[in-house]
């Protein structure tokens, strides 16, 4: 239980998948009911950004333990174009895809902890952690 | 898959049992505006009881099949939305404000029936 899984992100169902992989470690790991939502739905965003913008890549999914915290971190990591301004991918709103761009501020605030590290041409990694109240 | 569109008088009850992949979320659109076309109903039940999930694309296409029926002349109602999806919502900066919606089926269609006949 306390190894990584991952799902290659390559097309619309694999969306479905990663999020399925989601929702069944946060309840194994004992998350509540609206927590477990929040995950699933920001692993739906994740995957679905890598989809629409990178092609593919993965979303790897690890239980976490720091301090006597338990949580669970969502890793999802591309090799697309990269993100230029990082600043305006997370404001509410922003889409260069015609979507809402709630994506990337909404998995912001679904999450405890977010970060993402994106280099031009080169790709994208994004970590995402929710620790267990 | 297919979301099947179930006819009751003048009105469209769908309820989604399936995980919604976003194909089957597109479909479901276009099938829904062509039932509204072919049936000539004025509203539009979709229930969201058993989704546990919705996520910035699901809230897109929902948001947008209720503007699509309204131009078309039918009013949707959704219901049955989880408290667990309602907080996600928020969290993700989606108020759906401008979308009906309601506690359950019966809610839902009681809603309907007094906008039509009001
Ligand atoms: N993995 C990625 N690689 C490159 N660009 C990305 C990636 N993820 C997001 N972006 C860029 O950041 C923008 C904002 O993403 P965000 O998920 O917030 O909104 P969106 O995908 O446009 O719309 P929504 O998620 O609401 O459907 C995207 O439009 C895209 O330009
Ligand atoms: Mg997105």
């Amino acid at each position: 239980m306390d190894i990584q899984s991952c799902v290659e992100v390559c097309n619309e169902w694999d969306i479905v998948s990663a999020r399925q992989l989601g929702r069944n470690m946060a309840k194994e790991l004992g998350f509540g009911n609206v927590d477990q939502a929040r995950i699933t739905t920001a692993i739906s965003e994740l995957a679905r950004n890598i989809y629409l913008y990178a092609g593919s890549g993965k979303i790897c999914l690890e239980p976490v333990e720091q301090m006597g915290r338990k949580g669970l971190r969502i890793i999802a990591v591309d090799n697309g174009p990269g993100i230029r301004d990082i600043r305006k991918v997370m404001e509410d709103g922003y889409t260069t895809s015609g979507g809402l761009g709630a994506g990337l501020p909404g998995v912001k605030r679904l999450m405890d902890e977010f970060t993402i590290d994106s280099t031009i041409d080169s790709g994208t990694e994004i970590l995402a952690t929710k620790w267990l109240r | 898959m297919r979301i099947p569109i179930l006819k009751l008088h003048e009105y469209l009850l769908i309820t989604i049992q399936v995980e919604l992949d976003d194909q089957t979320a597109l479909q479901f659109q276009e099938d829904l505006l062509n039932k509204i076309h072919d049936t000539g109903a004025k509203g539009v039940v979709i229930d969201l009881t058993s989704v546990d999930m919705i996520d910035s694309f699901i809230a897109k296409v929902l948001g947008d099949v209720v503007r699509m029926s309204k131009l078309m002349g039918a009013q949707v109602v959704l219901t049955g939305i989880q408290p667990a999806v309602a907080i996600t919502l928020i969290d993700l900066g989606i108020s759906m404000r401008e979308v009906p919606t309601a506690l359950d089926l019966e809610q839902g269609l009681d809603k309907l029936q007094l906008e039509l006949e009001g």
